[in-house]
Protein backbone atom coordinates (compact mmCIF):
# COMPACT_ATOMS: atom_id res chain seq x y z
CA UNK A 1 0.00 0.00 0.00
CA UNK A 2 2.52 2.57 -1.13
CA UNK A 3 3.19 5.31 -3.62
CA UNK A 4 6.73 5.76 -4.94
CA UNK A 5 8.16 9.12 -5.93
CA UNK A 6 9.76 8.70 -9.37
CA UNK A 7 10.39 12.43 -9.78
CA UNK A 8 9.71 14.87 -6.92
CA UNK A 9 8.68 17.96 -8.90
CA UNK A 10 9.80 21.48 -8.01
CA UNK A 11 8.41 21.67 -4.48
CA UNK A 12 5.91 19.01 -3.43
CA UNK A 13 5.07 19.01 0.27
CA UNK A 14 2.26 17.70 2.42
CA UNK A 15 -0.02 20.38 3.84
CA UNK A 16 -3.24 20.48 5.81
CA UNK A 17 -5.27 23.41 7.15
CA UNK A 18 -2.36 24.45 9.33
CA UNK A 19 -0.70 24.05 12.69
CA UNK A 20 -3.15 26.05 14.76
CA UNK A 21 -2.86 26.71 18.47
CA UNK A 22 0.93 27.06 18.72
CA UNK A 23 1.60 30.55 17.42
CA UNK A 24 2.17 31.81 20.98
CA UNK A 25 5.16 29.44 21.04
CA UNK A 26 6.51 31.00 17.86
CA UNK A 27 5.35 28.13 15.66
CA UNK A 28 4.03 29.34 12.28
CA UNK A 29 0.61 28.13 11.15
CA UNK A 30 1.78 27.05 7.71
CA UNK A 31 -0.62 24.74 5.92
CA UNK A 32 -1.90 24.83 2.35
CA UNK A 33 -1.33 28.08 0.46
CA UNK A 34 -4.68 27.56 -1.29
CA UNK A 35 -6.75 26.31 1.64
CA UNK A 36 -9.93 26.18 -0.42
CA UNK A 37 -8.40 23.82 -2.97
CA UNK A 38 -6.91 21.70 -0.17
CA UNK A 39 -10.27 21.33 1.55
CA UNK A 40 -12.03 20.66 -1.72
CA UNK A 41 -9.55 17.92 -2.66
CA UNK A 42 -10.17 16.17 0.66
CA UNK A 43 -13.94 16.32 0.25
CA UNK A 44 -13.79 15.03 -3.33
CA UNK A 45 -11.56 12.13 -2.26
CA UNK A 46 -14.25 11.14 0.21
CA UNK A 47 -12.44 12.20 3.37
CA UNK A 48 -14.56 13.53 6.21
CA UNK A 49 -11.76 13.99 8.67
CA UNK A 50 -9.11 16.33 7.39
CA UNK A 51 -5.86 14.74 6.22
CA UNK A 52 -2.84 16.30 4.56
CA UNK A 53 -2.90 16.72 0.79
CA UNK A 54 0.18 16.99 -1.41
CA UNK A 55 0.78 20.61 -2.42
CA UNK A 56 2.38 20.49 -5.86
CA UNK A 57 4.09 23.64 -7.12
CA UNK A 58 4.50 24.68 -10.76
CA UNK A 59 6.38 21.56 -11.87
CA UNK A 60 4.54 18.44 -10.80
CA UNK A 61 6.02 15.17 -9.55
CA UNK A 62 5.80 11.73 -11.12
CA UNK A 63 4.25 9.24 -8.72
CA UNK A 64 3.87 5.49 -9.16
CA UNK A 65 1.02 3.79 -7.36
CA UNK A 66 2.05 0.41 -5.97
CA UNK A 67 -1.51 -0.15 -4.75
CA UNK A 68 -4.97 1.01 -5.85
CA UNK A 69 -6.24 4.29 -4.47
CA UNK A 70 -8.99 6.84 -4.79
CA UNK A 71 -7.61 10.34 -5.44
CA UNK A 72 -8.77 13.85 -6.31
CA UNK A 73 -6.91 16.82 -7.81
CA UNK A 74 -7.86 20.47 -7.28
CA UNK A 75 -6.36 23.96 -7.49
CA UNK A 76 -3.96 24.98 -10.23
CA UNK A 77 -4.10 23.01 -13.48
CA UNK A 78 -0.68 21.53 -14.25
CA UNK A 79 -1.99 19.12 -16.90
CA UNK A 80 -2.33 15.99 -14.75
CA UNK A 81 -2.11 12.66 -16.58
CA UNK A 82 -2.44 9.02 -15.60
CA UNK A 83 -0.18 6.73 -17.62
CA UNK A 84 0.21 9.62 -20.05
CA UNK A 85 -3.54 10.13 -20.56
CA UNK A 86 -5.03 13.46 -19.39
CA UNK A 87 -7.29 13.13 -16.35
CA UNK A 88 -9.92 15.54 -15.05
CA UNK A 89 -9.52 17.70 -11.97
CA UNK A 90 -12.20 18.37 -9.40
CA UNK A 91 -13.55 14.83 -9.12
CA UNK A 92 -12.72 11.51 -7.43
CA UNK A 93 -10.71 9.09 -9.55
CA UNK A 94 -9.67 5.49 -9.13
CA UNK A 95 -6.03 4.61 -9.77
CA UNK A 96 -4.69 1.07 -9.96
CA UNK A 97 -1.49 -0.61 -8.87
CA UNK A 98 1.20 0.21 -11.42
CA UNK A 99 -0.42 3.46 -12.57
CA UNK A 100 1.79 6.51 -12.92
CA UNK A 101 0.52 10.01 -12.16
CA UNK A 102 2.43 12.79 -13.86
CA UNK A 103 2.02 16.45 -14.70
CA UNK A 104 2.80 18.62 -17.68
CA UNK A 105 2.38 22.21 -18.78
CA UNK A 106 0.96 24.82 -16.46
CA UNK A 107 -2.47 25.80 -17.75
CA UNK A 108 -3.94 27.74 -14.85
CA UNK A 109 -2.68 28.70 -11.42
CA UNK A 110 0.49 27.32 -9.89
CA UNK A 111 -0.42 24.93 -7.03
CA UNK A 112 -2.24 21.61 -7.44
CA UNK A 113 -3.57 19.69 -4.44
CA UNK A 114 -3.58 15.91 -4.54
CA UNK A 115 -5.76 14.14 -1.98
CA UNK A 116 -5.90 10.41 -1.30
CA UNK A 117 -8.91 8.73 0.19
CA UNK A 118 -7.79 7.94 3.74
CA UNK A 119 -4.66 10.03 3.32
CA UNK A 120 -0.99 9.18 3.63
CA UNK A 121 0.53 7.81 6.82
CA UNK A 122 2.19 10.90 8.29
CA UNK A 123 2.83 11.85 11.92
CA UNK A 124 0.93 14.66 13.57
CA UNK A 125 3.52 17.14 14.79
CA UNK A 126 1.99 19.69 17.16
CA UNK A 127 -1.43 18.65 15.93
CA UNK A 128 -0.77 18.99 12.22
CA UNK A 129 0.57 17.04 9.24
CA UNK A 130 1.72 20.22 7.48
CA UNK A 131 5.33 20.50 6.38
CA UNK A 132 7.09 23.58 7.73
CA UNK A 133 9.94 23.55 5.24
CA UNK A 134 12.01 26.32 6.83
CA UNK A 135 11.91 24.60 10.22
CA UNK A 136 12.16 21.02 8.95
CA UNK A 137 8.99 20.20 10.85
CA UNK A 138 6.06 17.88 10.13
CA UNK A 139 4.81 16.42 6.86
CA UNK A 140 7.01 13.75 5.25
CA UNK A 141 10.29 13.94 7.23
CA UNK A 142 9.93 17.71 7.51
CA UNK A 143 10.81 18.31 3.87
CA UNK A 144 9.63 18.41 0.27
CA UNK A 145 9.43 15.10 -1.57
CA UNK A 146 12.58 13.58 -3.06
CA UNK A 147 13.16 10.96 -5.68
CA UNK A 148 12.73 7.48 -4.25
CA UNK A 149 10.52 8.46 -1.31
CA UNK A 150 7.91 5.84 -0.49
CA UNK A 151 4.59 7.09 0.85
CA UNK A 152 2.29 4.75 2.77
CA UNK A 153 -1.41 4.83 1.95
CA UNK A 154 -3.77 4.48 4.88
CA UNK A 155 -6.82 3.07 3.06
CA UNK A 156 -6.84 -0.01 0.89
CA UNK A 157 -9.09 -0.67 -2.10
CA UNK A 158 -9.56 -4.32 -3.09
CA UNK A 159 -8.76 -5.01 -6.76
CA UNK A 160 -12.02 -6.80 -7.56
CA UNK A 161 -14.13 -3.70 -6.76
CA UNK A 162 -12.15 -1.14 -8.73
CA UNK A 163 -13.90 -1.23 -12.11
CA UNK A 164 -17.36 -0.84 -10.62
CA UNK A 165 -16.22 1.96 -8.33
CA UNK A 166 -14.44 3.77 -11.16
CA UNK A 167 -17.56 3.56 -13.33
CA UNK A 168 -19.85 4.76 -10.57
CA UNK A 169 -17.60 7.69 -9.73
CA UNK A 170 -17.28 8.62 -13.41
CA UNK A 171 -21.07 8.60 -13.75
CA UNK A 172 -21.60 10.83 -10.71
CA UNK A 173 -22.44 14.41 -11.48
CA UNK A 174 -20.56 16.76 -9.15
CA UNK A 175 -21.70 20.34 -8.90
CA UNK A 176 -19.20 22.77 -7.40
CA UNK A 177 -20.61 26.15 -6.33
CA UNK A 178 -18.88 29.27 -7.69
CA UNK A 179 -17.38 30.14 -4.30
CA UNK A 180 -15.37 26.91 -4.39
CA UNK A 181 -13.86 27.01 -7.87
CA UNK A 182 -11.17 29.10 -9.53
CA UNK A 183 -12.95 32.23 -10.61
CA UNK A 184 -10.21 34.83 -10.97
CA UNK A 185 -11.15 38.38 -10.10
CA UNK A 186 -9.62 41.42 -11.73
CA UNK A 187 -8.78 42.84 -8.32
CA UNK A 188 -7.97 41.23 -5.00
CA UNK A 189 -10.10 42.67 -2.22
CA UNK A 190 -8.46 44.25 0.82
CA UNK A 191 -9.70 45.75 4.08
CA UNK A 192 -8.07 48.57 6.00
CA UNK A 193 -6.34 47.77 9.27
CA UNK A 194 -5.21 49.66 12.37
CA UNK A 195 -1.95 50.65 10.67
CA UNK A 196 -3.54 52.03 7.50
CA UNK A 197 -3.63 55.53 9.01
CA UNK A 198 0.17 55.43 9.43
CA UNK A 199 0.44 55.75 5.65
CA UNK A 200 -0.07 58.81 3.46
CA UNK A 201 -3.37 58.95 1.63
CA UNK A 202 -1.20 58.90 -1.51
CA UNK A 203 0.23 55.53 -0.46
CA UNK A 204 -3.25 54.08 -0.04
CA UNK A 205 -4.19 55.51 -3.44
CA UNK A 206 -1.09 53.88 -4.92
CA UNK A 207 -2.00 50.53 -3.43
CA UNK A 208 -5.54 50.67 -4.80
CA UNK A 209 -4.77 52.17 -8.22
CA UNK A 210 -1.47 50.65 -9.31
CA UNK A 211 -0.35 47.40 -10.84
CA UNK A 212 1.90 45.33 -8.60
CA UNK A 213 4.09 42.57 -9.93
CA UNK A 214 4.82 39.50 -7.83
CA UNK A 215 8.60 39.43 -7.40
CA UNK A 216 10.84 36.42 -7.93
CA UNK A 217 11.65 36.63 -4.22
CA UNK A 218 8.31 35.16 -3.29
CA UNK A 219 7.65 31.89 -1.57
CA UNK A 220 5.32 30.15 0.88
CA UNK A 221 6.30 32.69 3.53
CA UNK A 222 5.47 35.86 1.66
CA UNK A 223 4.94 37.49 -1.72
CA UNK A 224 7.10 40.52 -2.39
CA UNK A 225 5.43 43.02 -4.67
CA UNK A 226 7.12 45.32 -7.17
CA UNK A 227 5.39 48.60 -7.94
CA UNK A 228 4.98 52.10 -6.54
CA UNK A 229 6.52 52.36 -3.03
CA UNK A 230 4.13 52.93 -0.15
CA UNK A 231 5.67 55.56 2.13
CA UNK A 232 4.69 55.95 5.77
CA UNK A 233 3.65 59.37 7.08
CA UNK A 234 6.73 59.29 9.27
CA UNK A 235 9.34 56.65 9.78
CA UNK A 236 8.44 54.84 12.94
CA UNK A 237 9.35 51.69 14.75
CA UNK A 238 6.40 49.50 15.70
CA UNK A 239 6.49 46.81 18.34
CA UNK A 240 6.18 43.26 17.05
CA UNK A 241 2.64 41.94 17.14
CA UNK A 242 0.60 39.02 15.82
CA UNK A 243 0.71 38.52 12.05
CA UNK A 244 -1.94 37.04 9.77
CA UNK A 245 -2.28 35.34 6.37
CA UNK A 246 -2.90 38.11 3.82
CA UNK A 247 -1.51 41.06 5.76
CA UNK A 248 0.28 43.49 3.45
CA UNK A 249 3.28 44.65 5.44
CA UNK A 250 5.54 47.45 4.32
CA UNK A 251 9.19 47.54 5.44
CA UNK A 252 11.14 50.81 5.49
CA UNK A 253 11.95 50.60 1.77
CA UNK A 254 8.23 50.95 1.00
CA UNK A 255 8.03 47.71 -1.02
CA UNK A 256 5.01 45.71 0.17
CA UNK A 257 5.08 42.03 1.16
CA UNK A 258 1.91 39.97 1.45
CA UNK A 259 2.27 37.46 4.29
CA UNK A 260 1.40 33.93 3.14
CA UNK A 261 0.99 30.48 4.74
CA UNK A 262 4.48 30.11 6.27
CA UNK A 263 4.54 33.66 7.69
CA UNK A 264 6.11 34.09 11.12
CA UNK A 265 3.72 34.25 14.06
CA UNK A 266 4.74 37.83 14.86
CA UNK A 267 5.98 40.78 12.85
CA UNK A 268 6.93 44.38 13.43
CA UNK A 269 6.34 46.09 10.10
CA UNK A 270 3.32 48.33 9.54
CA UNK A 271 0.54 46.72 7.53
CA UNK A 272 -1.18 48.98 5.06
CA UNK A 273 -4.09 46.60 4.45
CA UNK A 274 -5.14 42.95 4.60
CA UNK A 275 -6.19 40.74 1.68
CA UNK A 276 -9.53 39.18 2.57
CA UNK A 277 -9.55 35.45 3.24
CA UNK A 278 -11.74 34.44 0.31
CA UNK A 279 -9.31 36.08 -2.15
CA UNK A 280 -6.19 34.37 -0.75
CA UNK A 281 -6.60 31.27 -2.96
CA UNK A 282 -6.32 33.46 -6.05
CA UNK A 283 -3.15 35.01 -4.68
CA UNK A 284 -1.78 31.56 -3.79
CA UNK A 285 -2.43 30.52 -7.40
CA UNK A 286 -0.52 33.55 -8.75
CA UNK A 287 3.17 33.28 -9.47
CA UNK A 288 6.23 35.50 -9.76
CA UNK A 289 5.85 37.79 -12.74
CA UNK A 290 2.06 37.95 -12.47
CA UNK A 291 0.47 41.36 -12.07
CA UNK A 292 -2.08 41.94 -9.34
CA UNK A 293 -4.37 44.83 -8.44
CA UNK A 294 -6.27 45.62 -5.28
CA UNK A 295 -9.62 47.12 -4.38
CA UNK A 296 -11.01 48.08 -1.02
CA UNK A 297 -14.06 46.50 0.62
CA UNK A 298 -15.58 47.02 4.04
CA UNK A 299 -15.03 44.47 6.79
CA UNK A 300 -18.63 43.22 7.01
CA UNK A 301 -18.36 42.25 3.35
CA UNK A 302 -15.20 40.25 4.08
CA UNK A 303 -16.86 38.49 7.03
CA UNK A 304 -19.93 37.67 5.00
CA UNK A 305 -17.94 36.25 2.07
CA UNK A 306 -15.81 34.17 4.44
CA UNK A 307 -18.93 32.74 6.14
CA UNK A 308 -20.54 32.04 2.75
CA UNK A 309 -17.56 30.04 1.64
CA UNK A 310 -17.44 28.07 4.88
CA UNK A 311 -21.12 27.26 4.43
CA UNK A 312 -20.54 26.23 0.82
CA UNK A 313 -17.88 23.77 1.99
CA UNK A 314 -20.25 22.31 4.58
CA UNK A 315 -23.03 22.04 2.01
CA UNK A 316 -20.69 20.34 -0.42
CA UNK A 317 -19.68 17.86 2.27
CA UNK A 318 -23.35 16.95 2.66
CA UNK A 319 -23.89 16.80 -1.09
CA UNK A 320 -20.97 14.40 -1.50
CA UNK A 321 -22.34 11.89 1.01
CA UNK A 322 -23.37 9.39 -1.72
CA UNK A 323 -19.84 9.42 -3.13
CA UNK A 324 -18.31 8.86 0.28
CA UNK A 325 -20.66 6.01 1.00
CA UNK A 326 -19.87 4.44 -2.36
CA UNK A 327 -16.13 4.60 -1.59
CA UNK A 328 -16.72 3.22 1.91
CA UNK A 329 -18.58 0.27 0.37
CA UNK A 330 -15.27 -0.65 -1.21
CA UNK A 331 -12.82 0.26 1.54
CA UNK A 332 -15.09 -1.27 4.16
CA UNK A 333 -14.79 1.43 6.77
CA UNK A 334 -16.73 4.47 7.82
CA UNK A 335 -14.22 6.87 9.26
CA UNK A 336 -12.75 8.27 6.08
CA UNK A 337 -9.18 7.79 7.08
CA UNK A 338 -8.45 5.84 10.22
CA UNK A 339 -7.54 2.44 8.86
CA UNK A 340 -4.45 1.19 10.61
CA UNK A 341 -1.43 0.32 8.51
CA UNK B 1 -16.53 50.60 43.19
CA UNK B 2 -15.77 53.23 40.59
CA UNK B 3 -16.69 52.19 37.13
CA UNK B 4 -13.53 52.31 35.10
CA UNK B 5 -13.22 52.70 31.39
CA UNK B 6 -11.70 49.68 29.68
CA UNK B 7 -7.97 49.31 29.93
CA UNK B 8 -7.72 47.82 26.46
CA UNK B 9 -8.74 48.45 22.87
CA UNK B 10 -9.66 45.87 20.27
CA UNK B 11 -8.48 46.33 16.68
CA UNK B 12 -9.34 44.29 13.63
CA UNK B 13 -6.43 42.79 11.67
CA UNK B 14 -8.03 41.47 8.50
CA UNK B 15 -11.05 39.20 8.62
CA UNK B 16 -9.59 36.45 10.82
CA UNK B 17 -7.75 38.21 13.62
CA UNK B 18 -8.54 40.63 16.43
CA UNK B 19 -5.82 42.37 18.38
CA UNK B 20 -6.32 43.54 21.95
CA UNK B 21 -3.99 46.38 22.90
CA UNK B 22 -3.13 47.04 26.55
CA UNK B 23 -0.64 49.88 26.41
CA UNK B 24 2.28 51.30 24.54
CA UNK B 25 5.98 50.59 24.77
CA UNK B 26 7.95 47.73 26.22
CA UNK B 27 7.02 47.59 29.88
CA UNK B 28 6.86 44.55 32.15
CA UNK B 29 3.61 45.70 33.73
CA UNK B 30 1.94 45.98 30.34
CA UNK B 31 3.47 42.64 29.35
CA UNK B 32 2.07 40.95 32.45
CA UNK B 33 -1.39 42.30 31.67
CA UNK B 34 -1.06 40.81 28.17
CA UNK B 35 0.09 37.52 29.70
CA UNK B 36 -2.82 37.41 32.15
CA UNK B 37 -5.28 38.32 29.38
CA UNK B 38 -3.88 35.54 27.17
CA UNK B 39 -4.30 33.00 29.99
CA UNK B 40 -7.88 34.13 30.63
CA UNK B 41 -8.79 34.05 26.94
CA UNK B 42 -7.22 30.61 26.56
CA UNK B 43 -9.18 29.33 29.55
CA UNK B 44 -12.42 30.79 28.16
CA UNK B 45 -12.06 28.55 25.07
CA UNK B 46 -14.21 30.84 22.94
CA UNK B 47 -15.76 28.98 19.97
CA UNK B 48 -13.80 29.48 16.75
CA UNK B 49 -10.69 30.92 18.44
CA UNK B 50 -7.60 29.06 17.20
CA UNK B 51 -4.60 30.99 18.55
CA UNK B 52 -4.03 33.50 21.34
CA UNK B 53 -0.70 35.23 20.89
CA UNK B 54 0.63 37.69 23.47
CA UNK B 55 3.27 40.19 22.35
CA UNK B 56 4.82 43.20 24.15
CA UNK B 57 1.65 45.24 24.52
CA UNK B 58 -1.00 43.28 22.63
CA UNK B 59 -2.73 39.94 22.45
CA UNK B 60 -3.68 38.66 19.00
CA UNK B 61 -6.80 36.49 18.88
CA UNK B 62 -6.89 34.43 15.68
CA UNK B 63 -10.14 32.75 14.74
CA UNK B 64 -11.65 30.37 12.19
CA UNK B 65 -15.28 31.21 11.42
CA UNK B 66 -16.03 27.51 10.78
CA UNK B 67 -15.83 27.11 14.57
CA UNK B 68 -18.33 29.85 15.43
CA UNK B 69 -21.65 28.89 16.96
CA UNK B 70 -24.40 29.05 14.30
CA UNK B 71 -25.80 32.55 13.95
CA UNK B 72 -22.80 34.26 15.53
CA UNK B 73 -20.09 36.29 13.83
CA UNK B 74 -17.05 38.41 14.59
CA UNK B 75 -18.90 41.19 16.51
CA UNK B 76 -20.13 38.49 18.92
CA UNK B 77 -16.54 37.36 19.43
CA UNK B 78 -15.52 40.96 20.17
CA UNK B 79 -18.23 41.13 22.86
CA UNK B 80 -17.08 37.83 24.31
CA UNK B 81 -13.47 39.04 24.52
CA UNK B 82 -14.61 42.20 26.36
CA UNK B 83 -16.69 40.04 28.70
CA UNK B 84 -13.80 37.67 29.51
CA UNK B 85 -11.30 40.48 30.05
CA UNK B 86 -13.72 42.48 32.22
CA UNK B 87 -13.98 39.48 34.52
CA UNK B 88 -10.19 39.05 34.76
CA UNK B 89 -7.91 40.87 37.19
CA UNK B 90 -5.28 42.49 34.98
CA UNK B 91 -3.25 44.46 37.48
CA UNK B 92 0.16 43.73 35.99
CA UNK B 93 1.93 43.24 39.31
CA UNK B 94 2.44 39.47 39.04
CA UNK B 95 3.33 37.11 36.22
CA UNK B 96 0.99 34.36 35.13
CA UNK B 97 3.65 31.84 34.15
CA UNK B 98 6.40 29.72 35.68
CA UNK B 99 9.72 30.81 37.12
CA UNK B 100 12.56 29.18 35.19
CA UNK B 101 16.27 29.07 35.95
CA UNK B 102 18.25 29.22 32.74
CA UNK B 103 21.93 28.21 32.84
CA UNK B 104 24.15 30.35 30.64
CA UNK B 105 27.85 30.03 29.91
CA UNK B 106 28.98 33.62 29.31
CA UNK B 107 31.84 34.87 27.15
CA UNK B 108 34.53 32.96 25.29
CA UNK B 109 33.47 31.06 22.20
CA UNK B 110 29.89 30.92 23.53
CA UNK B 111 29.56 34.69 23.99
CA UNK B 112 31.73 36.34 21.33
CA UNK B 113 30.24 39.81 21.94
CA UNK B 114 30.71 39.91 25.73
CA UNK B 115 33.90 42.01 25.55
CA UNK B 116 32.33 44.37 23.04
CA UNK B 117 29.21 44.81 25.18
CA UNK B 118 31.44 45.48 28.19
CA UNK B 119 33.25 48.17 26.26
CA UNK B 120 30.05 49.78 24.99
CA UNK B 121 28.48 49.79 28.46
CA UNK B 122 31.71 50.82 30.21
CA UNK B 123 31.44 47.80 32.47
CA UNK B 124 33.75 44.87 33.04
CA UNK B 125 32.66 41.54 31.48
CA UNK B 126 31.94 40.28 35.03
CA UNK B 127 29.73 43.30 35.66
CA UNK B 128 27.84 42.68 32.41
CA UNK B 129 27.13 39.09 33.52
CA UNK B 130 26.07 40.27 36.96
CA UNK B 131 23.81 42.99 35.55
CA UNK B 132 22.24 40.56 33.10
CA UNK B 133 21.18 38.20 35.89
CA UNK B 134 20.50 40.86 38.48
CA UNK B 135 16.74 40.66 38.10
CA UNK B 136 14.60 37.92 36.57
CA UNK B 137 13.45 38.73 33.04
CA UNK B 138 9.81 38.61 31.97
CA UNK B 139 8.99 36.63 28.83
CA UNK B 140 6.89 38.93 26.66
CA UNK B 141 6.52 36.64 23.69
CA UNK B 142 7.95 33.86 21.56
CA UNK B 143 8.53 34.36 17.87
CA UNK B 144 10.87 34.79 14.92
CA UNK B 145 11.53 31.04 15.29
CA UNK B 146 9.70 28.32 17.23
CA UNK B 147 10.58 28.53 20.92
CA UNK B 148 12.53 31.81 20.67
CA UNK B 149 11.80 34.05 23.68
CA UNK B 150 11.92 37.87 23.90
CA UNK B 151 12.60 38.82 27.53
CA UNK B 152 13.19 41.95 29.57
CA UNK B 153 13.22 44.68 30.55
CA UNK B 154 16.90 45.01 31.45
CA UNK B 155 18.88 47.90 32.92
CA UNK B 156 19.12 51.04 30.77
CA UNK B 157 22.79 50.31 30.16
CA UNK B 158 21.66 47.41 27.95
CA UNK B 159 19.77 49.78 25.66
CA UNK B 160 22.12 48.87 22.80
CA UNK B 161 20.81 48.88 19.25
CA UNK B 162 21.29 45.63 17.39
CA UNK B 163 24.53 45.12 15.47
CA UNK B 164 24.60 47.13 12.25
CA UNK B 165 25.66 44.03 10.31
CA UNK B 166 23.74 40.90 11.33
CA UNK B 167 25.61 37.60 11.42
CA UNK B 168 24.54 35.04 8.85
CA UNK B 169 24.55 32.17 11.33
CA UNK B 170 24.30 32.18 15.11
CA UNK B 171 24.58 28.83 16.94
CA UNK B 172 21.60 27.29 18.74
CA UNK B 173 21.24 28.35 22.36
CA UNK B 174 23.02 31.68 21.84
CA UNK B 175 21.87 34.40 24.24
CA UNK B 176 21.69 37.87 22.70
CA UNK B 177 20.98 41.26 24.18
CA UNK B 178 19.78 44.49 22.55
CA UNK B 179 17.29 47.25 23.31
CA UNK B 180 17.16 46.26 27.02
CA UNK B 181 15.99 42.77 26.04
CA UNK B 182 17.35 39.24 25.83
CA UNK B 183 16.62 36.96 22.89
CA UNK B 184 17.69 33.33 22.61
CA UNK B 185 18.27 31.57 19.28
CA UNK B 186 16.65 28.11 19.61
CA UNK B 187 18.41 26.85 16.50
CA UNK B 188 21.08 28.12 14.16
CA UNK B 189 19.76 31.32 12.57
CA UNK B 190 20.95 34.63 11.16
CA UNK B 191 20.65 37.58 13.54
CA UNK B 192 21.92 40.88 14.86
CA UNK B 193 21.72 40.62 18.65
CA UNK B 194 24.90 40.97 20.75
CA UNK B 195 25.77 37.41 21.75
CA UNK B 196 27.03 37.33 25.34
CA UNK B 197 26.58 33.64 26.16
CA UNK B 198 24.94 30.35 25.38
CA UNK B 199 22.56 27.99 27.16
CA UNK B 200 23.08 24.23 26.87
CA UNK B 201 19.33 23.57 27.14
CA UNK B 202 17.06 22.84 24.17
CA UNK B 203 14.51 25.60 23.72
CA UNK B 204 12.25 23.89 21.21
CA UNK B 205 11.47 20.21 20.77
CA UNK B 206 8.17 19.37 19.05
CA UNK B 207 8.22 15.89 20.63
CA UNK B 208 8.21 17.40 24.12
CA UNK B 209 5.08 18.63 25.93
CA UNK B 210 5.19 21.56 26.17
CA UNK B 211 7.34 21.90 23.07
CA UNK B 212 9.11 24.98 24.39
CA UNK B 213 11.37 25.32 27.42
CA UNK B 214 10.18 28.87 28.00
CA UNK B 215 6.64 30.12 27.39
CA UNK B 216 5.11 33.61 27.23
CA UNK B 217 4.32 34.92 30.71
CA UNK B 218 7.19 33.00 32.34
CA UNK B 219 9.89 34.68 34.40
CA UNK B 220 13.47 33.63 33.69
CA UNK B 221 16.40 33.84 36.09
CA UNK B 222 19.73 33.63 34.28
CA UNK B 223 22.30 31.47 36.11
CA UNK B 224 25.97 31.75 35.07
CA UNK B 225 27.68 28.38 34.58
CA UNK B 226 31.20 27.26 33.68
CA UNK B 227 32.24 25.73 30.38
CA UNK B 228 32.53 22.32 32.08
CA UNK B 229 29.02 22.63 33.39
CA UNK B 230 27.82 23.68 29.94
CA UNK B 231 29.28 20.52 28.43
CA UNK B 232 27.77 18.40 31.18
CA UNK B 233 24.31 19.91 30.70
CA UNK B 234 24.40 19.95 26.89
CA UNK B 235 21.94 17.40 25.61
CA UNK B 236 23.38 15.03 23.04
Amino acid sequence: MTVTVIRPGLNSSFQDSGRHGHQHLGVPVGGAMDLRAHQLANLLAGNTKEVATLEITLVGPELRFDAPACIALTGGDLSPALNGEPIPMGRPLVVRAGDTLSFGARRLGVRTYLAWHGGIDLPHVLGSQSTYLRGGLGGFQGRALRKGDVLKLKASLPNHALDALANDLADTYIYLPSTLVNNPRERLRVVRGPHTRLFNEAAIESLLNSDYRISNQSDRMGYRLEGPALPLRENQQLLSEGATFGSIQVPADGAPIVLMADRQSIGGYPKIAHVITVDLPQLAQSMPGDTIRFEEVELPVAYQLDMQRERALMDLKDALTPIRERIWDVTGHMSGGSVAV
Amino acid sequence: MMKQSRKWNIFVHGDRCLVVQFGTGIDVEVGRRCGAAAVALQAAALPGVSDIVPTFNMVAVHFLPAGFKPGTNVPDLVSEIHRVLSATPLNGSTSAGNVIELPICYGGEYGPDLADVAERTQLSPEEVIQLHGQEPAYVFMLGFAPGAPFMGVHDERFALPRRSTPRTSIPAGSVGIANRQTFIYPNSLPGGWHIIGRTPLTLFDPARDPATLISPGDTVQFVPISEDEFKRLAQP
